[in-house]
């Protein structure tokens, strides 16, 4: 499974604001934002536990109160 | 009186509280994270550091840790319970403060003497102080914006939660320059500054932190 993590839109992202500016410096004009997150890669063994695995993904890979989180199964 | 300091792998300042407890007239508990044993302590501190390097978010693997379990319980029976810097985090990620520590806004490590006021004097842990006292404790963090959503924070507002607020600079960009919150019953209180590092004229910026530790003793008594 592949869980990927952002801040909240409303949440500000200093680190991804940091990257902005240095894409700027470099030339790269037409970048208009920067979101920074985190990418979780998961094998499981054995069928996986859908339930399970979005618990996992809301209640410790991402906080709720600041984070969404995107789930992606797949099984090869 | 007990006041247990719970070590995480990566907690780096719990001789210090240890220290302020004992300065403070109370009798240091050493406690692991690992063990299911609050030894009969009548409060606890979650000590400043890096458990577990921050990995994954500051905190989050602290507040799921053995002894945790049995911290929340008893913190919500009553207990007194103080959470410093790193151990504000993990109070946060536990669930029993509301909100989140993130990256500072301005992205850098900030260590400095901070003013702060002090907006509520009638929780476990600032009984001995005035409302609307300032004190200068010192506040040292990369991770410390406290952040809530909107709504959230005016009901933290709302309900008087907030218990000290950054004074003459926001060091790290929180919302409405909030440096500590309080539980709904005033029994659990997170801060980012460090009390624990203000209790002795040779090595703080005041003694001002050491009325934490001579409130909880009280609190802990009339409960």
């Amino acid at each position: 499974m592949v869980v990927d993590v952002v801040l909240k839109p409303e949440i500000s992202d200093p680190q991804g604001q940091a990257v902005l500016g240095a894409l700027g410096r470099l030339g790269h004009g037409s970048i208009a934002s920067v979101r920074q997150g985190k990418h979780f890669v998961l094998e499981v063994d054995g069928t996986p536990d859908e339930a399970e695995l979005k618990q996992i993904g809301e209640t410790l890979l991402a906080n709720p109160v600041i984070e969404d989180v995107e789930l992606h199964l797949s099984t090869d | 009186m007990r006041i247990g300091v719970l070590t995480f792998p990566g907690s780096l300042d719990d001789v210090d509280a240890a220290r302020a407890v004992r300065l403070a007239g109370g009798e240091p508990v050493a406690l692991w994270h690992a063990d299911h044993d609050l030894k009969d302590v009548d409060a606890v501190i979650l000590p400043g550091g890096f458990s577990y390097g921050d990995y994954l978010r500051a905190g989050a693997i602290a507040a799921r840790a053995p002894l945790m379990q049995d911290v929340v319980a008893r913190a919500n029976d009553g207990m007194p319970v103080l959470g410093i810097c790193n151990g504000f985090q993990v109070l946060c990620e536990a669930g029993l403060l509301p909100g989140a520590l993130t990256r500072n806004s301005h992205l850098h490590f900030r260590n400095r003497d901070q003013v702060l006021t002090v907006e509520r004097s009638d929780t476990a842990w600032t009984g001995d102080y005035a409302t609307g006292q300032r004190i200068v404790i010192p506040v040292k963090n990369g991770e410390g914006r406290y952040v809530a959503a909107d709504a959230d924070l005016d009901r933290l507002e709302g309900e008087g939660r907030v218990v000290f607020r950054y004074t003459d600079g926001n060091p790290n960009g929180s919302s409405r320059d909030i440096a500590g919150v309080t539980s709904e019953n005033g029994r659990v209180v997170g801060l980012m500054p460090h009390p624990e590092h203000a209790v002795e004229d040779l090595t703080g910026p005041s003694t001002d932190g050491l009325g934490f530790f001579t409130s909880v003793l009280k609190a802990a008594v009339a409960a």
